[in-house]
């Protein structure tokens, strides 16, 4: 059995800020199912926001209107005021720990637009500004090395919570197979998305929802699971994000006609409009008919005007993704693009400390913290904004790392039975290693992801989504008989694949609900049946809660409003 | 549709003596990568196939692996690319013990990294409140470097790490470059001092390998080059790879060709004796099968040629 005093899984930002925070004061142990450098944090590209007005007058009042706004007001709007607030020193921290920056004439951090944003606020490295702050924290994570133990390439499979408390996780150790238990007087969660339930999606394979479907079946609800951003300008047929800078610095979305289609749907700001509506806009004109290709199932991210030299300067990664991926040059040609499931709004639910709630009257499990994407603070409500998930993982971050220097003394070390804990996880690993098998793994995986993209996705119906239940309900049943050829220990990556491929059916399943629940259209919930938002029934948050039997119940949970009223929300 | 047989090296130390290759045949589709045919055959022929993934978009790392010989991160590679005769032979990086088919242990890779103090280490006096100056001329000479994704492209296929294991490797002497070019970075001579030591940025035997095999635009032989000529710059010269270029230098400068005679010692300094010591078994073996150098240095015909050069530059330089 292995111990610290803060257990931290996940590696990304939320995870490693959390980390840098407590190192030196608490022991720390920071667990991840990759490499530190490989979370995927790494993946975000355009910039992360701070009004520090470098480039233009920018102010915080701004950035927190446009916040609350891009949420489609369910938001709660004090814990924005917390992630906008906290933006510019986080910026100058991050700088300070070596993050390089772009920079602007006059020596300073550079600024770029971004959807939805009313000024120049995205702070950027090139285009691979996650990358930048990513492997900031992992150098710094190594001149602490001494004191922070760092366990690569093991996967968390249960959380520990035993009468509201917290007491650790059951974790394998990939390279070997072996489980262990870890001890721990309090437990965040930095551990990511669940994107990876979509056929097309930015998501890396990691993404699959460990640690909030460990939390879910610890007893955690889960909140707003319904809210699922599809990003406008995913590689086609890849899904690979090409960053919303390639917006930001001026390029058109054309579709198969050669025109640029957001003057009917967000006129005054075209491409710079927010995720949600950008999507949706593509993907009616290419339900209407007037998209590119020999299946009319693209449109055009265009880059050609902005020519060579700031495209390689600003947009590399953009220039060489679509070279390498799809074999087309950005500088001479547009690039075929459709929206891919990209961000996790839901999540964990926990307050502004990151303390994680329990029920609707916002009870804490003693112990248990979540920060990053697989939280539900709630800072991007109902659509995220580019730029500001960078943010939210570091200003979260270091905010739960000192709600835990604050409280981990004052817990316990409250006792655990590990032979139990461990007997429950291998009872479910010898249950996929040994049961009588006939379902191909691979199968069942692409007929979910195919299910969530088809039925789920841009755009969704009651029809399609009771239809997408069933589905999911029937390969959860095939799940029980699924095969895994691989019974070996070390680096079994089948096994591993089994594993999340169960977290995927489990949660993908509350998406589903929640979303079938929810008659409304809000942010990236938008519903034919039901086009409108509906601030009287729905200006709520959704919390699925585990039953025994394994089904769920949604209970509801209101949305906190400090100074924006709702109102309509047009750009 | 071409079929296309894909040999995948296939090795589980736990319960195989020894590595084998395993043929899945495949039906090639166009616009394909390596790691979409892989997880195609993962998913449809042979689920038990281990490989390492992430990000899937070139920015994490994790597929790295070698595809005919040579390393390529399997994300961005097109497989259409790779076939050969109808064959594509996959095998696990180089440099490193396999842990399950193209699994390898990237321990020493990690290790190696944290040898050179890959962080920034700015100058104390620095107010936290605020935002340093840099210019953007000064980022862009760290831009490029930071593009590295610490994926061990160039650590699998470094020629010079394959006959010195503690050789530091392409990726950390790029991790060190970052930070000497870094222009906050407050302990540029320290830097330069280390890495000049053994097996450090003069034990790279510049064959290259290692930007050809970068998949970002890391190429850390670039980057090699560029901090041997900060060091040099620097005054950075009491070490073997420092005075072998200066020594060089006199000696074609001087007589048009190298002096092979005069170099070995001028490397390892003239009053190194322990040093001086350990050339004399290669010394007479060479003597013993007739391999050494003339005794006598001659110049080329037309060393004033070559001494011009030498000038020329030198006011070049000015």
């Amino acid at each position: 059995m292995y111990s610290h005093d803060v257990l931290i899984i996940g590696s990304g930002l939320a995870g490693l800020r959390a980390a840098l925070e407590l190192v030196g004061h608490l022991d720390v142990g920071v667990m991840t199912k990759v490499y530190p450098s490989r979370s995927h944090s790494g993946a975000a590209q355009g910039g992360v926001a701070a009004s520090l007005g470098n480039v233009d007058g920018d102010s915080l009042e701004a950035h927190i209107y446009d916040t609350v706004k891009g949420a489609d007001y369910i938001g709660d709007q004090d814990s924005i005021e917390i992630l906008c607030a906290d933006a510019p020193r986080t910026i100058v921290e991050m700088e300070h720990f070596g993050c390089a920056f772009s920079r602007t004439d006059e020596n300073k951090i550079a600024q770029r637009a971004f959807g939805g944003h009313s000024f120049k606020r995205a702070c950027y490295s090139a285009d691979r500004t996650g990358h930048a702050l990513l492997h900031t924290l992992f150098e710094q994570s190594m001149k602490r090395g001494g004191e922070l133990q760092v366990y690569s390439e093991w996967y968390m499979l249960r959380l520990i919570i035993n009468d509201g408390v917290c007491k650790g996780v059951v974790a394998m150790n990939t390279k070997t197979g072996k489980l262990e238990v870890f001890h721990a007087r309090a437990v965040l969660f930095g551990t990511g998305g669940y994107g990876r339930a979509f056929a097309i999606t930015s998501n890396a394979y990691a993404n699959t929802g460990d640690g909030i479907v460990a939390a879910y079946r610890a007893g955690v609800p889960l909140q707003d699971m319904e809210f699922v951003q599809f990003h406008p300008t995913g590689l086609y047929q890849h899904g690979i994000l090409l960053s919303e800078a390639a917006r930001g610095e001026g390029g058109y979305l054309l579709n198969g006609e050669e025109e640029r289609f957001m003057k009917r749907y967000a006129p005054s700001k075209m491409e710079l409009g927010p995720r949600d509506i950008v999507s949706r806009s593509e993907q009616t004109e290419i339900n209407e008919g007037r998209g590119a290709g020999p299946n009319k199932d693209y449109v055009y991210l265009d880059l050609r005007h902005l020519g060579k030299e700031k495209i390689m300067e600003r947009l590399p990664q953009i220039y060489h993704l679509a070279k390498d991926f799809i074999g087309v040059d950005a500088i001479k040609d547009p690039v075929p693009i459709q929206p891919t499931a990209h961000y996790s709004m839901g999540g964990i639910p926990t307050d502004n400390d990151c303390q994680v709630i329990s029920n609707e009257t916002g009870d804490h499990v003693t112990g248990f913290f979540a920060a990053g994407e697989c939280s539900c603070v709630s800072v991007h409500g109902a659509n995220r904004l580019g730029t500001n998930s960078l943010l939210e993982a570091l200003v979260f971050g270091r905010r739960a790392g000192k709600k835990l220097f604050e409280v981990t003394p004052e817990i316990g070390w409250s006792k655990v039975n590990e032979k139990e804990e461990l007997s429950a996880v291998r009872l479910e690993i010898d249950r996929i290693l040994h049961t009588k098998a006939t379902e191909n793994l691979g199968e069942i995986r692409t007929e979910l992801q195919n299910t969530m993209t088809n039925q789920v996705g841009v755009y969704r119906t009651g029809e399609d989504m009771e239809a997408a239940n069933e589905k999911i309900k029937e390969l959860q049943d095939r799940f029980t008989r699924v095969k895994v050829e691989n019974k070996g220990k070390n680096f079994n990556t089948n096994l591993i694949e089994a594993l999340e491929l169960s977290h995927m059916l489990e949660y993908s399943e509350l998406i589903v609900a929640g979303g079938l629940a929810r008659e409304e259209s809000r942010g990236a919930h938008f519903r034919n049946d039901f086009p409108k938002r509906d601030d009287d029934k729905w200006m709520k948050h959704t919390l699925a809660f585990r039953k025994e039997d394994g089904g769920y119940e949604l209970k509801y949970r209101p949305v906190r409003v400090t100074r924006y009223q709702p109102e309509e929300r047009k750009y | 549709m071409d079929s296309v047989t894909f040999r995948i090296f296939r090795f589980d130390p736990e319960t195989e003596d020894s590595p084998r290759y395993q043929d899945y045949e495949y039906e090639l589709e166009p616009g394909v990568t390596l790691l979409n045919s892989l997880n195609t055959i993962r998913s449809k022929q042979d689920a038990t196939i281990a490989y390492r993934m992430s990000c899937g978009s070139a920015i994490c790392g994790s597929c790295a692996m070698r595809a005919n010989g040579h390393a390529v991160l399997a994300c961005k590679t097109q497989t259409s690319e790779l076939v050969k005769d109808g064959v594509i032979q996959i095998d696990p990086l180089g440099n490193m013990k396999v842990i399950h088919d193209l699994v390898v242990d990237l321990e020493p890779f990690w290790g190696s990294l944290r040898k050179v103090k890959p962080y920034l280490q700015p100058d104390t006096t620095n107010n936290p409140e605020l935002e340093r100056e840099q210019t953007q001329e000064q980022f862009l000479l760290i831009d490029d470097v930071t593009t590295c994704i610490l994926c061990g492209a160039c650590f699998s296929d470094c020629n010079a790490l394959e006959v010195d294991e503690n050789f530091l490797g392409p990726a950390t002497l790029a991790k060190a470059h970052r930070f000497i070019y870094d222009s906050r970075d407050s302990k540029t001579e320290e830097r330069l001092e280390d890495i000049s030591e053994l097996h450090g940025v003069w034990d790279c035997t510049h064959c290259a390998e290692c930007s050809t095999r970068c998949p970002t635009e890391t190429k850390p032989l670039a980057r090699i080059e560029e901090i041997r000529e900060a060091a040099m710059k620097a005054g950075v010269h009491g070490n073997n790879g420092a005075r072998h270029v200066l020594g060089f230098r006199e000696t074609v400068g001087k007589s048009g060709r190298l002096n092979e005679n005069y170099l070995p010692p001028r490397s390892v300094g003239f009053f190194n004796i322990p040093g001086l010591l350990g050339l004399l078994p290669v010394g007479i073996r060479m003597l013993m099968r007739g391999k050494n150098p003339p005794l006598i240095h001659h110049s080329i015909d037309k060393v004033d040629e070559v001494k011009k050069i030498f000038s020329r530059f030198e006011e070049y330089r000015k």
